[in-house]
């Protein structure tokens, strides 16, 4: 478990943000540039002292300014991943792997290193030096070396983002799978609700430095609890695994049920993402074929009215959102448990590899 | 109407033509010469007493004066003590260059001056601020003398003049490149179990290591060619706290031959510490690093 609490009094900047994130799962902060996420992340590392704030892991206090106890990063024991990814420039790659791990000999610290290298696929590169590498084996070089000394934590500020478009997917693919293996609590920084969507369990929307809502990805789209919220998540986020159909379209398995067809090609897992504007709903049951129409039956879970719109949350079974105009509710009665079917186009619907 | 659709045809034709070739050629016949005869010049004013020094008496009689037992005591102490202030000097102020480079406090920038003042201070006025501090009769020295430590006229004395004259080309040279350590570097190894001492050895001082040693040739350079300061407070006592350059001031009137062959070996010396300054440091950092 890592709770912590942050209220943060600089002249200029005041946090106020209460985040617990249980062990094996990762916590995903969002939120716009400046709204405070890497602040408090760095004081969960340990590197930034707030005027008054509470961090814990694990049942051990890290962090108590009411009781004045304050452990040095050092004591800390979490991983953290930074946004350059920090690697030592005058050291090889298996010793920024192997700088964390200490009371080892030598060659055990070496055979140690090269075995997490070789977990991440970069084994071959134990020797070299950092600034020969591509970003995306920067990252996991960077991974690796968060992970060697068996951290309490992890902490990964915007682990993603110094990457190309073409690396991101596969890099993301496989950060998802540390942080699921890792069996420690993660708690990660980004300005992208898509990538907060596919690597958190849970989402923490942060915004002028104060959490604005927090839960699964699928609940903050369904019932965002303000209009900065609704915005922010933008598309809805669906994965599965695409293979091509009839008719040069692509055809998506969802994960738990349903098939979604888009124009995009992809082949192999994919997230699926539509705009919630693009979603219309109608009675359950009614049925109109056609291949460029996507259609899911889908169980209501919220309702919530954002401005003149209505956000509809569905389990389909993935969580979905529809948000129509009260107008175009037509003679539709939303409840929670109602069955609707929604229904998109096909060329709405944009495939990222996974 | 001819002469008025013909003239601004004219003109422009004049331009287009006379610039470039006449006018601008013009112009470049005197200012491009002329400055190619400035860095001449100044490059000859500023070479020519160096290849005095090598041309003006024969190499054998050079490496002949070099065999005076008196020249050789001069350089042999120049070594020593300078070796000794650099340690000193690096064991002092690579700490203190850390600390001024990650931390800001009230007064850094006032502290930052001080330490920078000696860069400026006539060695005169260095030498005879050492004598009223250290000295026998100065505001500390009477402390010192009580431990039985005596500073002025003596060899340690020269050391001290040597640190106090060559330790800001260090600091500030170290500050420099300590402030260019990627700050998250620092930070990285702390979340991964290094404490702050740690981080400054395994991180800090690596990652700054060319541009502390492209100070530390610097100061080795000032400390070489220190004068003022030290015979003012250390005196000019043969074998004790004649440096090389103190010996070459003796031997003016008396051995021309041997204060020339002592200025070439301080050339040759000053020549090599700036060369690897140069290339440790700005160019030779990234050569370096390439390399490594």
């Amino acid at each position: 478990m890592l709770p912590s609490r942050a209220g943060g009094a600089s002249p200029d900047f005041t946090l106020d943000a209460v985040l617990e994130a249980p062990a094996g799962t990762c916590l995903a902060l969002a939120g716009p540039s400046g709204a405070g996420k890497s602040t408090l992340l760095r004081i969960a590392a340990g590197l930034l002292r707030p005027a008054h704030g509470r961090v814990e892991c694990g049942g051990e206090v890290w962090l108590d300014t009411a009781t004045d106890r304050e452990l040095a990063p050092e004591q800390r024991r979490c991983g953290y991943v930074f946004q350059d990814y920090a690697l030592f420039g005058h050291m090889a790659v298996w010793q920024n792997v192997a700088y964390g791990l200490r009371g080892v000999a030598r060659a055990e610290r070496r055979r140690r290193a090269e075995e997490l290298l070789e977990r991440f696929g970069i084994g071959a590169l134990a020797d070299a030096r950092p600034r020969t590498l591509s970003g995306g084996e920067r990252q996991r070089v960077a991974l690796a070396r968060a992970l060697a000394p068996a951290p309490r934590a992890l902490l990964l500020d915007e682990p993603l983002s110094a990457l190309d478009a073409r690396t991101r997917a596969s890099a993301s693919r496989e950060l998802a799978g540390v942080l699921r293996d890792s069996g420690v609590p993660a708690l990660l920084v980004t300005h992208d609700f898509t990538e907060a969507a596919v690597l958190g369990d849970r989402v923490a929307v942060i915004d002028g430095g104060r959490i604005v809502q927090q839960g699964t990805a699928g609940e903050l789209a369904a019932s965002p609890a303000s209009a900065f919220v609704a915005d922010f998540t933008g598309a809805v986020v669906l994965t599965g695994v695409a293979h091509t159909g009839p008719g040069d379209v692509t055809i998506v398995e969802l994960d738990g049920g349903g098939t979604a067809t888009s124009t995009d090609r992809r082949t192999g897992p994919v997230a699926l993402s539509v705009h919630p504007w693009e979603i219309a709903l109608e009675p359950a049951g009614e049925h109109i074929e056609g291949s460029m129409q996507n259609r899911l039956e889908a169980e209501v879970l919220t309702v919530t009215q954002v401005g003149n719109r209505v956000r509809v949350g569905l389990a389909a079974p993935q969580p979905l959102v529809a948000e129509i105009t009260s107008a175009a509710l037509g003679g539709l009665h939303l409840a929670p448990g109602v069955r609707v079917a929604a229904t998109w186009k096909a060329t709405a619907t944009r495939l990222v590899s996974l | 109407m001819t002469a008025a659709r013909g003239r601004p045809h004219g003109y422009r034709d004049r331009h287009e033509r006379r610039r470039p070739l006449a006018r601008a050629v013009k112009r470049g016949r005197w200012f491009a010469p002329a400055l190619v005869v400035a860095l001449a010049l100044a490059l000859a004013f500023l070479t020519l007493p160096v290849v005095a020094i090598f041309v003006r008496t024969s190499p054998g009689n050079l490496i002949g004066a070099l065999d005076d037992p008196g020249v050789l005591d001069a350089l042999w102490l120049s070594l020593r003590t300078t070796l000794l202030a650099l340690a000193i000097i690096v064991l002092v102020g690579t700490p203190a260059a850390y600390l001024l480079a990650t931390r800001t406090f009230r007064g850094h920038a006032l502290v930052v001056t001080l330490v920078e003042l000696p860069l400026v201070l006539p060695p005169a006025v260095a030498g005879v601020g050492l004598l009223a501090a250290l000295g026998p009769a100065g505001i500390v020295g009477g402390y010192i003398a009580d431990t039985g430590v005596r500073l002025a006229l003596e060899t340690a004395g020269v050391v001290v003049a040597l640190t106090f004259v060559a330790a800001p080309f260090f600091i500030r040279g170290a500050q420099t490149a300590f402030a260019a350590v990627d700050r998250s570097w620092l930070e990285a190894s702390r979340t991964l179990g290094a404490s702050e001492a740690r981080t400054f050895a395994r991180i800090a001082v690596p990652a700054a290591a060319p541009g502390m040693l492209a100070g530390l040739a610097l100061a080795w350079g000032r400390a070489v060619g220190e004068f003022g300061a030290t015979l003012i407070f250390a005196g000019s006592f043969r074998g004790r706290t004649q440096t090389a350059p103190l010996a070459i001031y003796e031997r003016l009137g008396t051995d021309f031959d041997a204060a020339l062959a002592l200025s070439a070996v301080l050339v040759v010396v000053s020549g090599t510490l700036l060369l690897s300054a140069k290339l440790l440091g700005g160019q030779g950092t990234e050569t370096l690093r390439a390399a490594r």
